[in-house]
């Protein structure tokens, strides 16, 4: 799985969360340290399974299996909110945000 | 506001961080509202170059929400490169327009940037009327067209109904016409004195009695007796909570670059030309002034029975001439609502100062009332 941001969204940091709105519904979220890296990372070339690998798993006392499965579930919800695409192949010209 | 965007609110209260900006792109108009708060001539705004250094310090600086208004926003060549040049910085976009000068092609552009929101002034459903007002005529439809058009690109458009004198009747026309347009509506009452500290424009305020209508309406307030109960207690809580957000976590851009507490509160801060907007925001003594104030510290409003109600607009009483005074507009509105008057107005009553703004009756014209004529010297 390849994950991109969406360009129609608003990001920005505060304090260790990331407070993401939707370009879509104006639905907002609030990704803790964890997402907030998947979502930094989420250049749309990198699979999502080196992404936890080196990013999550490096970083925090998990499980890849575990780690990989939770990521998965976190993309597709953020998908479904026009936050994140996500696609089984490279995303071409995914946004570099520079949120 | 949702439980969430207050959570956020208060974190970013508690980390230092202006949370939301307004940026005024240009002071100059298409329209010529006759209760507009502005100087239309341009000396000298931004460049291109300069808004752009100040999207990437304001997104440095933390800053989520970002409105764009003016003047007319669409007057700016520049505009849609200013727009995609914050969409790339990932702001929450908001624009303020009167949307004369949006087509289709301007409306798909607006929701390719995921715009959040497009705020338009609408006076009346009237043409007549709310031609009048913004002196340009064939200004409402152009603007209901606009509407339409932003409306078939899925956008959330807002009718903004500034009510006035020669408005005051038409806002529940307005708001059957945002119902018809899928907007949404919003009503303010308050006409503002001029950002040079003019007062030319405060005389179009509507009067008491209007206001005590206005606030009776459960149309608009729902359950009047509630909206309009006496106001609660002070409390030692609201002694020390905070007027608003101006100059905590929101701030204003002058087109030329002068920074503000809020576009209601023109006190100078510094110049985002000559130092770095976080530098403002962190270490201005006029920001620091503004964030100290509490109720409790106020003369007069420390001791007025609305004190845990009221919404005293800091930058009205900065333009009254103190920022730790009363603001009157916003004193009327809470006798208007529950017919007990502040302390200020109760004090104004012992000891009338002279009216700023006089009524008179020009020889002339006689039999026609004139008001905002400044005081004879």
């Amino acid at each position: 799985m390849y994950i991109a941001r969406s360009s129609r969204i608003a990001a920005r940091k505060l304090g260790e969360e990331m407070l993401v709105m939707s370009g879509l519904d104006s639905t907002l979220f609030t990704l803790n340290a964890t997402a907030t890296i998947l979502w930094q990372a989420a250049d749309g070339e990198t699979p999502l399974q080196q992404i936890v690998e080196r990013r999550i798993c490096g970083e925090f006392d998990v499980a890849q299996p575990e780690a990989l499965r939770d990521a998965e579930m976190l993309a597709e919800t953020l998908a479904r909110h026009g936050i994140l695409v996500v696609s089984d192949r490279p995303i071409a010209g995914a946004a570099s945000s520079k949120a | 506001m949702s439980g969430l965007l207050q959570e956020m609110s208060n974190r970013a209260l508690r980390l230092g961080v202006p949370f939301s900006a307004h940026l005024d792109l240009t002071y100059r108009c298409n329209e010529k509202c006759v209760h507009c708060y502005l100087d239309h001539h341009d000396h000298g705004e931004m460049t291109t170059v300069e808004i752009k250094r100040l999207l990437e310090e304001m997104a440095e600086a933390g800053v989520f929400f970002l409105t764009f208004s003016g003047g007319e926003i669409f007057l700016r060549k520049d505009l849609f490169e200013i727009l995609d040049y914050a969409r790339e910085l990932s702001f929450c976009i908001k624009l303020k327009t009167n949307a004369v000068l949006i087509r289709e092609e301007q409306a798909a552009r607006i929701r390719d940037l995921g715009v959040a929101s497009v705020q338009i002034s609408i006076y009346s459903h009237r043409p007549d009327v709310h031609d009048a007002i913004t002196k340009l005529p064939g200004s409402l439809q152009r603007s209901i067209q606009a509407i339409r058009f932003l409306k078939a690109q899925g956008l959330k458009v807002i009718m903004a109904n500034v009510l006035m004198t020669s408005n005051m009747s038409d806002y529940g026309g307005v708001r059957d016409l945002a119902a018809q347009l899928g907007a949404e509506y919003t009503l303010d009452p308050t006409i503002t004195p001029m950002m040079d500290g003019s007062r030319a424009t405060v005389g179009l305020n509507a009067g008491g009695s209007s206001l005590h209508s206005l606030f009776r309406d459960e149309t608009l307030v729902h359950d009047a007796e509630q909206f309009c109960a006496p106001p609660p207690p002070v409390t030692e809580d609201s002694m020390d909570a905070l007027p608003c957000s101006a100059g905590h976590t929101a701030c204003y851009v002058s087109p030329y670059g002068e920074f503000y507490p809020c576009v209601q509160f023109p006190l100078s801060c510094g110049n985002v030309r000559q130092q770095p907007f976080l530098d403002i925001w962190r270490n201005s003594p006029q920001l620091k002034e503004v964030r100290s104030i509490r109720l409790r510290n106020l003369t007069g409003c420390s001791q007025c029975a609305h004190g845990a109600t009221c919404t005293r607009c800091p930058g009205l009483a900065f333009m009254e001439g103190n920022m730790r005074g009363p603001s009157t507009a916003d004193c009327e509105k809470s006798y208007a609502r529950t017919g007990i008057p502040s302390a200020n107005l109760l004090a104004k009553k012992e000891n009338p100062a002279p009216s700023l703004v006089q009524i008179q009756v020009v020889p002339e014209i006689a039999g026609t009332r004139l008001s905002g004529l400044p005081a004879p010297a």
